[in-house]
């Protein structure tokens, strides 16, 4: 039994169709990139899984319970975490405001100590307020707030988008590292060769369909694939 | 011609107004900031807490007494309005929501009418706030002083459930972004339910407060939730701060300028509104981008 397993789900917005039996699964410890063009159905995947959005058919089970139909917060509480593409930091609140809020109903809740190894720079800018953060230090924040939880499975919603190379470098770094301690991810990236850099695994998504199932080897010895539906010239 | 210490007595009023101004309003912007709902019940609670009070204080003497049970019976109300009512609006469009509690307002009301007559009530002083006292060349009522006194100390209490509990963490990123507040684990619904009641409270005791100072009537909100909607956009909406600055600015404005021409306060408080609002739209302590 795989601990995450999206079973042919379709997904909409009022009556627009974005995802057709779109299935995937995540197998414990493994980390899975999500690659597509803009408007493939990337986050759109994320966000059903998290319960943000609940589609209209089709089933997401987590150790082989079913948590579709379930809120956010209780999806969150069995351990599944979406770090959002628009970060969503609370800019009014400090950086360790938002930690705290992120651990409030962690039952195995990092200290601040632990995430302030993994990114130093939140340690020096604790007291600041979110919305004085760089863009490369909103994503550190946004990381450390799942992994403050503890979370399980961590949905990674193009984490490197729109940084600097060398915060995309850190970063990187960062999700090698907890790829190597084994903790489960989804990846999704417009970046392919960073997303590829720590995956274990790919699935290939073109207009709410998956269109590649396979490894980094696999798609990197299809440069047809690679050009026709996730728009990667090789 | 006007003397310093009418003028002085005339800043003490606005004073007093501006506090309750800010304790109504810091209720009415925290349900607007982490609901999204506009209450237009809260001027229709603001009486039935000076009501509770009027009710009260014919079976207890004690004042203080009468404000615990008063408060009591605010939150019951507001927990029932929100399970009842509000919770199914939350994910209406916002011409529903004004519908809505417009209409819980007009019932509220009504009910008070119905109940206690559209007469004025008379809410007596409490014993330890009787007569007036000297402050210099002053002589100012004593409870009107410690009024002031004690909804500071109330705005205080709530900057500190605000600021410094997780309670008040929740509410604060829940103002901003309650979806992810919800993502991170927490129930919002619950959170939204508290943050009502505690508006409703809010209110309910300011009016429980202004009863002994003012005629009681069945309508006597109305004018406190106009210009509550001032402070509130003044303040910047979904702002505790911003209420609160914003209360003190506009009871002085008003009172001030009612020194000199009662007929121009209000209107000098929407000039000023709408002189802040082109200078910066998203009010004093509003943050920008937030819809
Ligand atoms: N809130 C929305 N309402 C309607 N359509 C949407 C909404 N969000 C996304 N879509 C549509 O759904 C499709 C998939 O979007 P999305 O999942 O965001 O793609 P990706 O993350 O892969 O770029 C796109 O065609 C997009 O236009
Ligand atoms: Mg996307």
């Amino acid at each position: 039994m795989s601990l995450l397993e999206v079973d042919k789900i379709n997904t909409l917005y009022g009556d627009s169709h974005v995802l057709f039996d779109l299935s995937i699964r995540v197998e414990q410890g493994e980390v899975v990139a999500l690659l597509g063009r803009n408007g493939a159905g990337k986050t759109t995947t994320l966000r059903s899984i998290m319960g943000v959005l609940s589609p209209r058919s089709g089933n997401i089970r987590l150790d082989g319970k079913s948590i579709e139909g379930l809120p956010p917060s209780a999806i969150a509480g069995m351990g599944v975490q979406l770090v959002p593409e628009e970060r969503a930091i609370f800019g009014g609140l400090t950086v360790e405001e938002n930690l705290r809020i992120a651990a409030l109903t962690a039952p195995n809740a990092w200290s601040y100590d632990r995430i302030y190894e993994v990114f130093p720079r939140l340690r020096e800018r604790r007291k600041s307020a979110g919305r004085t953060l760089s863009g490369g230090e909103q994503q550190m924040l946004a990381i450390a707030r799942a992994l403050i939880r503890d979370a399980r499975i961590i949905l990674l919603d193009e984490p490197f988008e729109g940084l600097a190379p060398l915060i995309v470098r850190d970063l990187v770094e960062v999700s090698r590292n907890l790829a190597a301690e084994g903790r489960t991810m989804i990846v999704v990236e417009q970046n392919v060769a960073a997303a590829l850099s720590f995956a274990n695994r790919v699935y290939g998504l073109n207009n709410g369909h998956v269109v590649f199932e396979g490894t980094p080897a696999d798609l990197n010895a299809s440069p047809d694939l690679m050009r026709d539906f996730l728009g990667v010239g090789m | 011609m006007l003397s310093w210490p009418v003028l002085i007595s005339q800043a003490f009023n606005g004073l007093a107004l501006g506090t309750l101004l800010a304790l109504v309003s810091s209720g009415l912007t925290i349900i607007l900031g982490t609901l999204g709902v506009l209450n237009f019940a809260h001027g229709a609670l603001f009486a039935v807490g000076a009501y509770a009070a009027f009710v009260l204080l014919q079976y207890t003497s004690s004042f203080v007494l009468a404000i615990i049970v008063g408060c009591g019976f605010m939150l019951a109300l507001g927990f029932l309005l929100e399970r009842i009512i509000i919770r199914y609006f939350y994910d209406r469009p916002h011409e529903d929501q004004i519908l809505v509690t417009y209409g819980v307002g007009i019932v509220l009301v009504e009910c008070v009418r119905a109940a206690f007559g559209g007469n004025a009530q008379r809410v007596p002083v409490p014993s330890w706030g009787q007569g007036a006292t000297q402050m210099g060349f002053l002589i100012y009522p004593t409870y009107r002083l410690q009024l002031i006194a004690i909804i500071a100390g109330l705005l205080l209490s709530l900057y500190l459930v605000l600021y410094r509990t997780s309670m008040g963490l929740v509410v604060r990123a829940g103002i901003e972004n309650p979806g992810m507040v919800g993502i991170l684990g927490i129930n919002v619904r619950r959170a939204f339910l508290l943050v009502f009641a505690i508006g409703v409270v809010a209110v309910g005791l300011a009016g429980m407060l202004y009863a002994p100072v003012v005629a009681v009537t069945p309508d006597m909100g109305a004018n406190f939730m106009a210009q509550s909607f001032v402070v509130i956009v003044l303040g910047g909406l979904g702002s505790f701060p911003g209420a609160v600055v914003g209360g003190l600015i506009a009871g002085e404005i008003i009172s001030l300028t009612s020194a000199f021409n009662s007929s121009y306060s209000e209107v000098m408080l929407y000039a000023l509104m709408a002189v802040l609002l082109i200078m910066r739209p998203q009010g004093l302590f509003g943050s920008e981008g937030r819809a």
